[in-house]
């Protein structure tokens, strides 16, 4: 299987449209017309981008905290991502979310978390279910590498084999669980304990959208063919810190401005489809006046919106009569 | 209509809700058992028979068996609830909640909320509760009150088998996370239980009895204390109404309510320990809102606040058994007259 002209572009439209919401989150932020805690995923786009290329209607994900990526690369609607990042009535979650929180299940987006370690288990139901009800679905946990360490994450590894689920666990190493390193904090290496439960389990460089896509591409038709869950491991850079306001006072001086320098995602598709004659540039310089154009358009617009009011602060408790 | 266990109510709840609808799964540990045993398949049917059966009848692809691996598997049921099944996940003792309630607080119970609105969570978590099994500290507890605290879940009690049927049927019908608490000193008591699929509404209150003396407000197990209570004292000239919440959340407070009015002398019975529990929840409603219709103070009738003893003489003392409920409706009534 080869990508095409059209996923060509519109993965690196996704990619961009990533890199510009989350540098307008940053500058919203700064300026403080944001409330909360913010978590944002700029430099790590390939991640989300390679793997929910594969992904359809039938397919589910579950993010991080770090989520607004993954949302936009499941395809949710950005302009309602940023209404909800603002705290708006018409947000993706009705602003009763926000950023940690963000989710739309229609999308088979189930939901950026606030608790670390919370996702890969609700991925294994996803999992069971596309299995019971023969959807041909598959679901993603994508986990830090602080979540990587959670109980949580090593039970999902366990019960997706034991039970054959349909399941990929893809672990985002950006190199931090919050302040600290993952080369102090991970005992073992992933790939290796993605082996130690019976996976096919790899490592893939998180800035390289085509190599990405390769082990994404393999272990999504594993899991959509009956042969059970897989590992992946995306060693990536986040270009901001933990969460916004966080200076990174803990990474090296040139760790970040190095590696937009040298190895950033956006810039790598770039080169490699140019130089390969696959797309030119100015069709890419095109998406990226796009890209931007959008999301100061969706940052206006949020930023005019109605906020909720008293009425909404009881309803959505409760499916069923209470 | 004929006599069964709390057991086999629960069962044939189960297996009535499995046959109407195929998205119902049920996942636990050992819920049938042998799996990939060299023995004998659906060797236990859960640790204590309730749901011996299913699994011959409905395939291990519904009737699955877990590994021990709580957080794994509740987090799984959660997930599968929002993405189309209808899981039916047994928290075998309720005093594992420790090792997976975060799937159950912050992931089920949130979902509704935190997305504006659009996740439907049709999960239900069935336990075992209660002392009186003599097994100790960490497989005897109540906890029902940590659960009724958290907006998003429902809270179901069952009292007896008739009870179990009806509120497991409305339970797995019902679109909330709900969790289903099972007493373990039930499983043999027997009712009249009909045959055919019920539900039970949530939050609709049940009064066993009718009396002018005082009313028993209990939960759970302690329904059928309150009532062997109640049917003592009414030979001995002290009428007793007893009130059965059925669910702690949604909890029918217009019931409780018109019921303390009326005899304006309460007693309310909870197995659970003191402090934060239904007792001192329902005291504060009447407290708050019947305060002027009250003819003697609020009594409850409680755990102590220890841990469950293991040795029979000491938990015996740790139960809130029917002398202690008598006494406290005889010093209600006591201070009126």
């Amino acid at each position: 299987m080869q990508l095409s002209r059209d996923d060509l572009l519109q993965a690196y439209r996704r990619m961009r449209l990533i890199r510009e919401f989350e540098d307008a989150v940053h500058d919203e932020f700064s300026a403080g017309n944001i409330p909360g805690f913010v978590h944002l995923y700029a430099g790590e786009e390939a991640s989300a981008v390679g793997f929910c290329m594969h992904l359809d209607e039938r397919d589910a994900i579950a993010s991080t905290h770090r989520g607004h990526g993954h949302c936009i690369a499941k395809g949710c609607d950005e302009r309602a991502m940023m209404f909800e990042i603002f705290g708006k009535k018409d947000g993706l979650c009705g602003g009763k979310g926000g950023s940690m929180h963000i989710a739309d299940l229609s999308k088979g987006m189930m939901g950026a978390n606030g608790i670390v370690g919370g996702g890969p288990p609700l991925i294994c139901g996803a999992a069971l279910s596309a299995k019971t009800l023969k959807t041909g679905g598959v679901a993603i946990a994508f986990v830090g590498d602080g979540g990587s360490n959670q109980g949580t994450t090593f039970e999902s590894y366990n019960l997706a084999k034991v039970w054959n689920l349909p399941a990929i666990f893809v672990i985002e190493d950006n190199g931090y669980a919050e302040t600290t390193s993952s080369s102090w904090s991970v005992a073992g290496s992933q790939v290796d304990r993605g082996k130690g439960f019976g996976m096919p389990a790899v490592q893939v460089d998180g800035s390289d959208f085509f190599a990405v896509w390769e082990v994404a591409r393999e272990a999504i038709e594993r899991a959509r063919g009956g042969g059970g869950p897989s590992l992946v491991h995306v060693k990536c850079m986040r270009y901001y810190g933990h969460f916004e306001g966080d200076a990174a006072t803990y990474k090296a001086p040139d760790e970040v401005a190095r590696y937009k320098a040298t190895k950033d995602p956006l810039m790598l598709f770039r080169q490699r489809v140019t130089e390969a004659g696959l797309l030119d540039g100015q069709a890419l310089d095109a998406i990226d006046r796009e890209a931007k154009a959008r999301i100061e358009q969706c940052v206006a617009e949020a930023k005019a919106a109605p906020l909720p009011t008293e009425k909404d602060l009881l309803t959505d408790v409760y499916t069923s009569p209470y | 209509m004929s006599k069964k266990t709390y057991r086999q109510a629960i069962n044939e709840a189960l297996r009535q809700e499995m046959e109407r609808d195929e998205r119902v799964i049920i996942m636990g540990e050992d819920i049938a058992g042998g799996l990939g045993s060299p023995g004998e398949q659906d060797a236990w049917g859960g640790p204590l028979g309730v749901t011996k059966g299913l699994m011959p009848k409905f395939g291990r692809d519904r009737v699955l068996d877990t590994p021990i691996t709580e957080s794994g598997f509740i987090g799984a049921a959660v997930g599968a609830a929002a993405t189309g099944l209808r899981p039916v996940a047994e928290l075998m003792f309720v005093d594992f909640f420790g090792v997976c309630f975060d799937q159950i607080f912050n992931q089920a119970a949130k979902f509704k909320y935190m997305f504006g609105g659009k996740a439907v969570t049709p999960v239900v978590i069935r336990t075992m509760y209660g002392a009186g099994f003599r097994a100790a500290s960490q497989h005897s507890q109540c906890l029902y009150p940590v659960f009724t605290h958290i907006p998003g879940l429902k809270v179901a009690l069952p009292s007896n088998p008739y009870e179990a049927k009806g509120l497991l049927i409305q339970s797995i019908r019902d679109d909330d996370p709900v969790i289903f608490f099972e007493h373990k000193a039930m499983y043999d008591l027997e009712g009249e239980v009909p045959d055919e699929p019920y539900a039970i509404p949530f939050g609709e209150a049940n009064v066993t009895r009718e009396g002018d003396d005082a009313t028993i407000i209990a939960f759970g197990r302690m329904v059928n204390f309150a009532n062997d209570v109640a049917d003592k004292l009414s030979k001995q000239g002290i009428s007793c109404t007893v009130v059965d919440p059925r669910t702690t959340s949604p909890l029918d407070t217009e019931t409780i309510l018109e019921t303390a009015a009326e005899t304006g002398r309460v007693v309310v019975v909870d197995e659970a320990h003191p402090r934060c529990n239904m007792a001192t929840d329902v005291a504060a409603l009447i407290a708050q809102d019947a305060f002027d219709k009250l003819k003697a103070p609020i009594k409850m009738v409680t755990a102590p606040h220890c841990p469950v003893p293991f040795s029979p003489a000491l938990e015996d003392l740790y139960i809130p058994g029917p002398d202690k409920i008598e006494a406290a409706v005889r010093a209600v009534v006591g201070k009126a007259h």
